[in-house]
């Protein structure tokens, strides 16, 4: 489980978080919405630990251990993993040794996971350099299924992403968060969902993931306050018409 | 011409136009005595694990043939391959007319005063050649080792692809373990005749009170290849060299890359000149400078002098911990039609890129070296597998180090 408790938090000398609770239990999955410059960025960044994102109060725990202050490696150790949006270039690193990184010396099929992420042919080529948008998703999703973390932050994952890849990277992060529906032998379907552990925040601009991922909460972030918690689908409808400032005030 | 021992006394003051003068009167150049051997594995240990981290390997497994110098002797000298030939210079000018043709041809004899010192104390060097259409199946090693403390060494070599051939040389300079204060001086020049592909890689593996002054030119032919490794990632008390070579035959292209790390108390000057001189010629010119206290100055220097030539030159820096690195690139192009770029930075590692791989679970430590490393990684193209694999092993040796 992920608690978060009246969270605050500065990046420099401006507050980007104000007065964040939020409550994620093992198996669920919540969508964070919100425009632009709302925080939401800031709040997966202050989950995962960028030390210059400062919390000035408030509280993260995550599995039972307070992480508040706990350095980025320890709570990726715990279980804590990102794909982020715009992902720096290592020069030199290529993308496969980036991949066996994650996997932390498990034993991984790296070049069956690319397969299926259709990114077999970037294997060599060092991390993020010149990838475009959709690319870098698709390697953002790969070292996620090799790291294996039990809670999965994604920012924006479909931006940039062409219509051929978005139900590939969907199904992926379904899969990832163990949404997928499949057969497995002596199981319901409804045992399979009551045994999910992996806890999922995704942040959405264009609500396109929700056709593939299903999500037990929606959460609207707005001035760095969490403002809403509702049936995601719900919110999504409520914003595409409204827009923000009037979705929000159901909360206020 | 006037001969060059005399060319070579009145050069035998001449400071160079680069870099710290060095007293070559504190050095002693007297030959000093160490025997031929015949079964490399005889060398004494401690000489064979300071030449292993310079790339040699006295097994001789994957080469084509072996040149070790001691000090001013020559201990071992012999190619394993028809068509190749690895003989001692001085025995090659002795015995025949054509090494004459290619001596000082390319380095002019009273450049400066470490040239003419290198004609005056001649301590031997090598000849490494490649007759017409050989391919080497394994690349030659060569050693050029510092053992007796205060030497100077002195040597010349030269190295001949042949028309169609193929060559791989791998020098490694090294020091021994109880050596502390040395100079060395290397005369090198490179000829790679028609369609020929020659590639030299050069670790260099000093101590902390070493000097080093090579000088080195060389010639390429028309579409002939010359690929030019360097790696001196250990200490160097001061290193400076200007490596330049002509594309004079339509379709040439050299390539030159050189990897540095520069610790506290070395200071490095380390160039890199190519000449564009025919249709067609292209080059490139890659350094990656890594300075933890050291000081690095890093030049390079490409001339477009026909139209239709391809040039670029990169050169990235990453200060550490501490010391200087100096880039200096230069273009000159000297006719309309030449295509030329440089890229240069200078800079720290950048934050972001420790932190996202630290969210994959590294450490901060694991972190920075995983960068580093990824740093001093360049690709190569056309390098054989053998030589890759020592690159690395060179480059995982030091960062090690560095960190």
């Amino acid at each position: 489980m992920l608690l978060i408790e009246d969270l605050q938090v500065k990046l420099g000398e401006r507050e980007v978080l104000r007065h964040i609770d939020l409550q994620i239990n093992a198996g669920e999955t919540h969508i964070l919405f919100g425009p632009n410059g709302s925080g939401k960025t800031s709040l997966l960044m202050t989950i995962m630990g960028y030390p210059q994102y400062r919390v000035t109060a408030g509280k993260i725990t995550f599995k039972g251990v307070d992480i508040t202050n706990a350095p980025i490696n320890e709570r990726a150790k715990l279980g804590i993993g990102m794909s982020y949006q715009r992902p720096p270039t290592v020069h030199g690193l290529k993308t496969k040794q980036m991949v066996q990184i994650c996997s932390s010396g498990r034993a991984v099929d790296i070049e069956g996971m690319a397969a299926r992420m259709n990114f077999t042919d970037f294997l060599e080529r060092d991390i993020n350099a010149g990838f475009s948008g959709g690319e870098i998703k698709r390697s953002e999703l790969l070292q996620l299924m090799a790291q294996k973390p039990d809670l999965l932050l994604f920012d924006e994952p479909e931006s940039g992403v062409d219509l051929e890849n978005i139900s590939l990277i969907g199904t992926t992060i379904s899969k990832l968060l163990q949404r997928d529906f499949q057969m497995e032998p002596g199981k319901t379907q409804v045992q399979r969902k009551r045994e999910r552990t992996k806890m999922g925040l995704i942040i959405t601009h264009t609500g396109f993931i929700l056709d593939y991922v299903t999500a037990d909460k929606g959460q609207v972030l707005f001035n760095g306050v969490l403002s809403c918690s509702n049936n995601p689908t719900d919110i999504f409808n409520c914003i595409k018409v409204m827009g923000y400032e009037e979705c929000v005030k159901c909360a206020i | 011409m006037r001969n060059l021992n005399e060319r070579a006394q009145e050069a035998k003051d001449k400071k160079a136009a680069i870099g710290p003068d060095v007293d070559l009167d504190t050095f002693t150049a007297e030959p000093v005595r160490h025997d031929y051997v015949h079964d490399l594995k005889k060398l004494p240990e401690k000489d064979r694990l300071r030449m292993i981290q310079a790339g040699i390997d006295a097994a001789e497994s994957g080469r084509s043939g072996t040149y070790i110098q001691m000090d001013t002797a020559v201990v071992h000298s012999h190619a394993k391959q028809e068509g190749l030939e690895v003989i001692p210079i001085k025995e090659a000018l002795k015995k025949y007319e054509w090494a004459r043709e290619y001596y000082w041809k390319l380095v002019s004899v009273d450049a400066d005063k470490y040239t003419a010192a290198a004609e005056l104390h001649l301590h031997d060097g090598y000849v490494i050649r490649a007759l017409p259409g050989t391919k080497a199946v394994w690349p030659v090693q060569a050693c050029l080792y510092l053992d007796k403390d205060n030497i100077s060494q002195y040597v010349h070599n030269m190295i001949i692809a042949e028309e169609g051939s193929e060559l791989h040389v791998i020098t490694g300079c090294a020091t021994s373990p109880n050596l502390k204060r040395g100079l060395h001086v290397g005369i090198s020049e490179f000829f790679v005749k028609k369609n020929a592909k020659l590639s030299f890689t050069m670790i260099h593996h000093w101590a902390e009170e070493v000097m080093v002054r090579p000088r080195s030119v060389g010639i390429v032919e028309e579409g002939g290849l010359f690929l030019n490794n360097y790696i001196c990632m250990k200490p160097v008390k001061s290193l400076q060299m200007y490596p330049t070579t002509h594309l004079v035959g339509k379709g040439a292209v050299a390539r030159f890359y050189s990897i540095l790390v520069g610790s506290p108390g070395s200071e490095m000057d380390v160039g890199g000149r190519i000449l564009l001189k025919a249709e067609d010629t292209r080059a490139e010119i890659i350094a990656r400078a890594i300075t933890n206290g050291g000081k690095i100055i890093n030049r390079g220097d490409l001339v477009g002098e026909v139209a239709g030539v391809k040039a670029h030159l990169e050169c990235k820096g990453l200060i550490l911990n501490g010391g200087i690195i100096h880039a200096i690139p230069e273009l000159q192009g000297k006719v309309d039609g030449v295509e030329m770029s440089h890229e240069a930075a200078v800079g720290k590692i950048a934050q972001e890129e420790i932190m996202y791989l630290m969210s994959r679970g590294l450490s901060e430590e694991e972190a920075t070296s995983t960068i580093v490393r990824g740093f001093l990684s360049v690709d190569i193209p056309g390098l054989p597998p053998q030589l890759k694999a020592e690159i690395d092993r060179a480059v995982d040796l030091s960062s090690k180090d560095v960190m």
